[in-house]
């Protein structure tokens, strides 16, 4: 069974449509980059995965539970990534996490902190305000809160945007870490090189659709960005 | 909804918010300078004898509280929304009501420190005591009602550009019968008035918070919800 299966899936702001009969699927363990310009509906679709926006139309299920109506049952297993970093400032790293870890109901929940920030590289900086990091080490330690619970699926709203190198690297490793223990991920991006790097899977969506897909085994060396581009200059009208 | 679950997303809610603002003080301080502003602008504008000031404290109350409780709410939903942390809240696997629920008693608990704190300072400058229980009971239920609908709306216009504008214009309209009847209990309670003429505006308020605090835990989930 698909860990995420989207059919038919539309979703209109007013006039406006976004998305126009998605149809989306990802296989448990399954690291996809979801690519595309602008515009093309990749946040509105990782939103709607995520159970923060109601589709229009369509279905959507994740871990075979349908949105919206068993949103909580999805929320459970999902751990979302955006290029905010969902965090309080005015907390330290530790207390965010906890919060976050009492929100989720986790047991053991002291043990779970500490694993996930020597994971993420900040155990000694655990006392520390979030508002004097970096944005570097916020947003490695928005992953160890997208991870705390131990979700099934990880979606990934560009988590690269904003971030030196280095901090790019460190955010790289915690992925390909996520990946190797099974987890599924859907990350969106504008960085092919780094998307070329960690998934395994290429979906280019433009104008609120799919256009192409294609795994990393059926590309050439350096074949990302024709692929792309060929995909992107098909969808235009 | 099973309740442990919920009593604990509610707990962690409030715990957060409260923690937050002992680091910050960004909200309380507003909030209070704002509150004492207005009673020092209404102490020096208002030349007022004895039996005026009496007459004048409940409304001026009020509108102390009214207008330092509109910049809190703005403040308290305007800190999740910034940074993201409202879609963190919403992406927890809670009933969204107890997110609600402890937004409002955390921006109740904001109320009443300020009220406080206000209320002394009051007394001294009006030369009037206003630690009178019925008065205290007044404030409790109507500070209930006003962040009970204040929340919700807050996290109505938090969603727009507008929101510093859009709250008030949302907020006062609705909270304009609790306000009346908190006008009128409070005047009652300082001017000595008996209780059967006062009790029609404590049912009054409490129908107020009972009604909208229903209405808010029905509507919140999809307030909040694109």
């Amino acid at each position: 069974m698909p860990m995420i299966e989207v059919h038919q899936l539309v979703k209109r702001f007013g006039l406006k449509v976004v998305l126009r009969g998605l149809e989306f699927s990802v296989e448990p363990g399954e690291f996809v980059a979801l690519l595309g310009p602008n515009g093309a509906g990749k946040t509105t679709f990782l939103r709607i995965l995520a159970s923060l926006s109601r589709p229009t139309l369509g279905h959507v299920s994740i871990a075979g539970y349908a949105l919206p109506h068993h949103a909580a049952d999805v929320r459970r297993r999902l751990g979302v990534v955006s290029h905010l970093p969902l965090l309080y400032g005015d907390l330290t790293a530790d207390e965010n996490l906890r919060f976050y870890g009492r929100m989720y109901g986790i047991e053991g929940l002291s043990r779970r902190i500490t694993e996930v920030l020597e994971m993420i590289g900040l155990a000694a900086r655990r006392r520390d305000l979030v508002r004097t990091f970096s944005r570097g080490m916020q947003q490695r330690l928005a992953i160890g809160r997208a991870i705390l619970h131990d979700p099934d699926v990880l979606l990934l709203d560009e988590p690269h945007t904003g971030l030196d190198q280095d901090a790019c690297n460190m955010l790289d490793e915690v992925l390909r870490a996520v990946g190797a223990r099974g987890r599924t991920v859907v990350m969106t991006s504008h960085d092919l090189a780094r998307a070329a790097d960690l998934a395994q899977r290429f979906d280019v969506l433009a104008r609120g659709t799919i256009r192409a897909s294609t795994r990393a085994e059926n590309l050439p060396a350096d074949g990302l960005l024709a692929f792309y581009r060929r995909s992107l200059e098909e969808a235009v009208p | 909804m099973t309740l442990t679950p919920f009593l604990k997303a509610m707990s962690a809610v409030i715990w957060k918010d409260l923690a937050a603002e002992l680091r910050s003080r960004e909200l309380l301080s507003a909030m209070l300078v704002f509150a004492l502003l207005v009673i020092f602008t209404f102490n020096f504008a208002l030349e007022l004898n004895a039996q005026e000031r009496s007459n004048v404290t409940a409304g001026v109350l009020w509108v102390t509280f009214t207008f330092a409780g509109t910049l809190g709410l703005n403040r308290s939903l305007a800190v999740e929304k910034d940074r993201g942390c409202l879609d963190g809240l919403l992406l927890a696997p809670v009933d969204r009501t107890a997110i609600y629920f402890g937004k409002t008693a955390a921006n109740l608990i904001f109320m009443l420190v300020v009220a406080a704190i206000v209320l002394p300072v009051y007394s001294i400058l009006y030369n009037t005591n206003l630690f009178l229980p019925g008065l205290l009971l007044v404030i409790l239920l109507g500070s209930e009602g006003y962040m009970a609908v204040g929340t919700l709306l807050s996290a109505m216009s938090v969603q727009t550009r507008t929101r510093d504008i859009l709250l008030p214009i949302l907020l006062f309209p609705v909270i304009l019968p609790a306000l009346i009847a908190a006008v009128k209990a409070s005047s009652g309670f300082l001017n000595a008035i008996p209780m059967e003429e006062i009790q029609p505006w404590l049912n009054l308020l409490l129908v107020y918070d009972v009604v909208f605090t229903a209405a808010a835990f029905m509507v919140f989930e999809f307030v909040v919800e694109e």
